[in-house]
């Protein structure tokens, strides 16, 4: 896997958070095409970049295709993607041409809502599109990266509210509403494969793809995953925990945060 | 060949109620400026397009701009939610927003068919989401000799098509470069077009790679300095990330929304450049 596993983990304190952003670094392997999002995403994959990966390719919807921040961005058009690309292309470029015949190995998504067929929902809360009670930013990049992208990661903080049965809007598809739509539509990408949160692991059922509990964070229980979580959540038979945080991943990861003011959002 | 004029003059002569507007930019080179020009001038009832609707759509919509939004990704980068674009689709404020939602794949490609002058675009695209249940100018199309079903989407012509770009000759030409996003389509698809720019130069240096809009495709050049303040222009400024922190407080309440329209938009000396 990493090199960071055979460094001893951290005697220092660390958040869940940050837990949650070297796990997420953790799953991307060197040499990968990787399509990033801002905010968790964006600093996942520039940890990666200086840890265990160094020649990760990041690709930004914003058409810089392999960029190398020295810094993290604070948005996806930031200048700094620009000054450091190979190349920079427009933006129908990026989805027609990078995206879509499926040359990106990893989509990096988040969302407001992810449900138990892995599927995200990025447009409103509420049963009523036209009246919403929440209205989110919307789509983005992320259908296309979702069904396209060789596989899926979803990074997201775990909660009720954000965990549900079933999403009010299907911005990007996961396994679609009963786990099957993605075979059904034959889909090119293969779909979330994991879903990484401050509390541990998800991954989909092999038969069923619903998420399963594969992982926790160090100190989580699983009463607290379940308690966390809208639907009656499945544990996998073998529970792993995480490594904790090296001391580099922590290091490198704290100056990486360092250099931006503020990093949420998409 | 394109004109060059005053950026209140471009504003008024190419911009009407009612009309379907785009003001493209993907985080870099946002025509900020000429936004500003078009709550000055007072229009009413427009279709606002772009991509990513940010603070100066949330400015647009609250000063009551437009009666309908065509987009992909509502949200103020780097900082959080829109809230005059939220309280109007919330609450009707100041006046009800109807919204045409899609993805970014799904409006890049909308410019391109503009662009070519095709009635629509395909893509592998919206499988499985519940977006074109929505929205009217996404449907399917099967390809005629695989039969494979793929997404179709509309071709977008706006009325006027505004970007914000480095420089131009005094003949029009427009060069710039960096992350271009949708200009050049957007530009390319609209029936009028206004360019802004940083700078107006006799002769344009030599930019290997730099995507050209030569002059005989656009309306109006305007000369406008730091028009794309708060976004950034790659080689004359750096984007003001205190802005866009900033326009949450303000955004956030009617009251210091309609102070901030008053003394940044309406004072006087503020107007016409």
């Amino acid at each position: 896997m990493t090199g960071e596993l055979s460094e001893t983990p951290t005697t220092s304190e660390f958040t869940s958070d940050e837990m949650m952003t070297v796990a997420a670094s953790r799953s991307l392997h060197d040499e990968s095409v990787c399509f990033v999002g801002i905010g968790l995403p964006s600093t996942a994959a520039n940890l990666a970049r200086r840890t265990h990966a160094p020649e990760l390719v990041l690709i930004y919807e914003s058409g810089t295709l392999g960029t190398k921040p020295q810094r993290l961005p604070l948005s996806i058009g930031d200048g700094v993607l620009a000054e450091t690309a190979d190349s920079v292309v427009g933006v129908p470029e990026i989805f027609n041409y990078w995206l879509q015949p499926g040359r990106v190995d990893v989509g990096f998504l988040g969302g407001a809502q992810v449900d138990r067929y892995g599927n995200i929902n990025t447009t409103v809360i509420g049963d009523e599109y036209e009246d919403p009670k929440v209205r989110l930013p919307g789509a983005g990049g992320a259908p296309e990266i979702a069904t396209s992208c060789g596989e899926v990661l979803i990074v997201m903080r775990h909660s009720p509210r954000a965990f549900v049965p079933d999403v009010d809007f299907i911005t990007s598809v996961g396994y679609g509403r009963d786990g099957a739509a993605r075979a059904r539509l034959g889909l090119p990408g293969r779909g979330p494969v994991k879903v990484i949160t401050d509390l541990g692991v998800l991954r989909p059922d092999e038969g069923t793809n619903e998420l399963t509990l594969t992982g926790l964070a160090p100190g989580v229980e699983v009463e607290q995953v379940r308690a966390a979580t809208g639907w009656p959540l499945r544990v996998a038979e073998e529970l792993g925990v995480q490594h904790p945080p090296t001391d580099r991943e922590l290091r490198i990861l704290r100056e990486l945060k360092a250099t931006v003011g503020n990093g949420e959002s998409s | 060949m394109a004109r060059i004029l005053q950026l209140d003059t471009a504003v008024a002569e190419l911009v009407n109620d009612g009309d379907t507007v785009a003001l493209e930019g993907f985080t870099h080179l946002i025509p900020v400026a000429a936004g500003h020009e078009i709550i000055r001038a007072g229009r009413r009832d427009l279709t606002l397009c772009r991509m990513t609707p940010d603070v100066v759509y949330d400015q647009l919509i609250g000063a009551g701009c437009a009666r309908k939004l065509v987009f992909s990704w509502g949200g103020n980068p780097g900082v959080g939610s829109l809230h005059r674009f939220r309280d109007a689709i919330q609450h009707s404020w100041p006046v009800p927003l109807e919204i045409e939602e899609h993805s970014h794949a799904g409006m890049a490609n909308r410019y391109v068919a503009g662009a070519s002058g095709l009635p629509f675009a395909v893509l592998r695209g919206y499988a499985g989401t519940d977006l074109p249940e929505h929205t009217d100018t996404i449907s399917t199309v099967r390809c005629p000799f695989t039969g494979e079903e793929l997404a179709a989407v509309a071709a977008l012509n706006p009325d006027v098509g505004i970007v914000h770009a480095q420089r131009a000759d005094r003949a029009g030409n427009v060069q710039f470069w960096g992350i271009t996003g949708v200009q050049k389509e957007t530009v390319l698809a609209s029936v009028r077009s206004l360019v802004t720019v940083e700078e107006m130069v006799d002769e344009l240096p030599e930019q290997p790679g730099a995507v050209v809009l030569p002059s005989w495709a656009v309306t109006a050049v305007a000369e406008v300095p730091g028009g794309a303040h708060p976004s950034y222009a790659q080689g004359y400024s750096e984007r003001d990330n205190a802005y866009y922190q900033d326009w949450d407080a303000i955004s956030r309440d009617r009251d210091r929304f309609r102070e901030w329209l008053d003394s940044e938009i309406h004072e006087p000396e503020r107007s016409a450049r």
